[in-house]
C-alpha cells in the first residue's frame, strides 16, 4: 500500500481531503482569510491524483468554507470556523455520547456509574493539566 | 469533452483465440486511468492498439480524435513504453536523444533528472543495463517526452520499491503541471491505487469494470460478527461473500452505508472494515462483479462527515 500521509484506503479520497482540511479549520491550523493548499500541492503531499484533490477542495467550496480568489487560489471563508465548530456540536451526541452509552450498556455500566466516571477522568485531566 | 481515448466494439481475434472482444471505453483528457487485469486478459493488446501497433480486427480507436494505427499526427502526441521494450546496441544518452527527436514536447531536464533519480549514466550502454536499469529507460523516456497520451504498460519490471516510488512521486508532479492523458496497466494495484483517477478492469479480453476509483472506494464493506447481526444487517443488499464459523459470519456487502447502518451496526457490535480498491477489483476480475451494478453513491459535504472510517 502506498503511503498516502495518512489517507485511508476504503472510503473515497476527495472526501478525506474535505475532511482533513475541515479539521485544520476547526482546529485553527488553518486561519480565516488563509490560503488553502492548491491543487497541486495537497495532490504531492498525499500521493494522490489531483483530480482528486481538486474535488475535496470543491466539496469546502460548495459549502462556502472556501472561497476562491481569481487568479491567487482558495482561502478560508469568514465564519466558516464558526460553521464547522457548530457543526461538530450538533453531532456530538451522535458520535460520542451514544456509542459510549451503547458500550455501557454492554458492560452494564448504569447512567450513576457513568457520571461518576466522567467525573473522575475529568478531575484526573484537570489536576494533570495544573 | 471529446474523450482522449475512444474505443468502440473494438475486437482483437488471432488464429485460435480471440484476445479483445467487444470492448467499449472512453477515456477523458487529462486524467490518469489504471488498466488492469490478470495475466493474458488483453491489456498489452489494447495498449499495443491505442498505440497504433496493432490494427484492430473489427471496431473502432480513436485516440486524440483518429485511428491511431500508421499516423504520424497522433503518434508524435503519443508515448508507449512497453513491460520489455528492446534497444538498439546504443548508449543511454543515444537512446534520449533519439527519443527527442520524435517527441516534440520532449523536456532533456525532466530526462536528466530521471537518469539521477534512478541511478542511471547516460554513457552506460543499453546492452550492460539490468532489467530493473532498463525499465527505467522505459519510464525516463515516456515521462520526458511529455506526450498528450502516454501509455505506460507494466512499466517496472524488476525496479524495487524505492525506484516504483520514485516514479509514482515523478508522475504526479510532473502531471500536476503539465496535465495529460495516461493509461497504466499494471497488477500492482494497492501500489498504485491512489494515483488513479479511475480504473478499467478486462478479464479474458472483456471489459468488466470501467468506474471511478471514488466511486469504488467504500463500495463494499466486510461485515463481521454474531450471524443474526449480520444477516440482518444484510438484508436486502447484495452480498458477495459469506463465510460462517459457529455463531459468526463474515460476508462482503455491497453498496454505501448509511449513518443508521453503521449506529446499527455498532450497537449489534458488528465489525465494518470497507474494502480496498484491490480487493474490489480483484472480485472484478474474477467475474464476481458484474451482477452487481454501481451506482455513485450520494456524496457531499454531510456524508463526508459521516464516513468515520470504522475499522481503519
Amino acid at each position: 500500500m502506498q503511503e498516502m500521509a495518512g489517507l485511508a484506503e476504503g472510503s473515497a479520497l476527495f472526501v478525506q481531503v474535505a475532511e482533513r482540511l475541515a479539521g485544520q479549520i476547526a482546529d485553527g491550523g488553518l486561519a480565516e482569510g488563509e490560503r488553502v493548499p492548491s491543487t497541486n500541492e495537497l495532490a504531492v503531499f498525499y500521493r494522490i491524483n489531483p483530480a482528486t484533490a481538486a474535488k475535496g477542495i470543491n466539496v469546502l467550496a460548495d459549502d462556502g468554507l472556501l472561497e476562491k480568489r481569481r487568479g491567487i487560489g482558495m482561502f478560508v471563508a469568514t465564519g466558516a470556523r464558526r460553521r464547522l465548530l457548530a457543526r461538530r456540536r450538533g453531532e456530538f451526541t451522535r458520535r460520542y455520547v451514544e456509542p459510549l452509552l451503547t458500550e455501557a450498556a454492554r458492560l452494564g455500566i448504569g447512567t450513576g456509574e457513568l457520571f461518576a466516571l466522567i467525573k473522575e477522568a475529568g478531575d484526573e485531566r484537570e489536576s494533570v493539566s495544573l | 469533452m471529446t474523450p482522449a481515448i475512444s474505443v468502440t466494439d473494438l475486437t482483437r481475434r488471432y488464429r485460435d483465440h480471440t484476445a479483445l472482444d467487444g470492448i467499449d471505453i472512453a477515456i477523458g483528457g487529462g486524467t490518469i486511468t489504471g488498466l488492469l487485469g490478470r495475466n493474458g486478459a488483453g491489456k498489452t493488446t489494447l495498449l499495443r492498439i491505442l498505440a497504433g501497433h496493432e490494427f484492430p480486427s473489427s471496431g473502432s480507436v480513436r485516440v486524440l480524435g483518429a485511428p491511431p494505427a500508421e499516423n504520424e499526427d497522433v503518434l508524435r502526441r503519443l508515448a508507449f513504453v512497453r513491460e520489455d521494450q528492446v534497444y538498439p546496441d546504443i548508449k543511454v544518452g543515444q537512446a534520449l536523444r533519439a527519443a527527442s527527436w520524435f517527441h516534440p514536447n520532449w523536456d532533456f531536464e525532466l530526462a536528466s533528472a530521471l537518469l539521477d533519480d534512478f541511478g542511471l549514466r547516460a554513457d552506460k550502454a543499453v546492452k550492460k543495463l539490468s532489467r530493473g536499469q532498463r525499465s527505467a529507460l522505459g519510464i525516463t523516456i515516456a515521462m520526458a517526452a511529455r506526450a498528450e497520451v502516454t501509455l505506460f504498460d507494466e512499466p517496472y519490471a524488476g525496479l524495487d520499491a524505492v525506484a516504483r516510488q520514485v516514479f509514482y512521486d515523478r508522475l504526479l508532479a510532473d502531471f500536476a503541471r503539465f496535465p495529460r492523458t495516461v493509461v497504466l496497466s499494471t497488477h500492482l494495484i494497492d501500489e498504485a491505487a491512489a494515483l488513479l483517477e479511475s480504473v478499467i478492469v478486462i478479464d479474458r479480453g472483456r471489459l468488466v469494470l470501467n468506474a471511478a476509483t471514488d466511486v469504488l472506494r467504500g463500495l463494499a464493506t466486510r461485515v463481521s460478527g454474531p450471524c443474526l447481526a449480520v444477516d440482518s444487517l444484510a438484508e436486502g443488499r447484495p452480498v458477495w461473500e459469506r463465510r460462517r464459523l459457529g455463531s459468526q459470519a463474515s460476508i462482503v456487502m455491497v453498496g454505501p452505508l448509511s449513518a443508521h447502518d453503521r449506529e446499527r451496526a455498532r450497537s449489534c457490535g458488528l465489525d465494518l472494515t470497507p474494502l480496498s480498491l484491490q480487493q474490489i477489483v480483484v472480485r472484478a476480475a474474477a467475474g464476481v462483479l458484474a451482477p452487481v451494478p454501481i451506482r455513485v453513491p450520494e456524496t457531499g459535504f454531510e456524508a463526508g462527515f459521516e464516513t468515520d472510517r470504522t475499522g481503519a
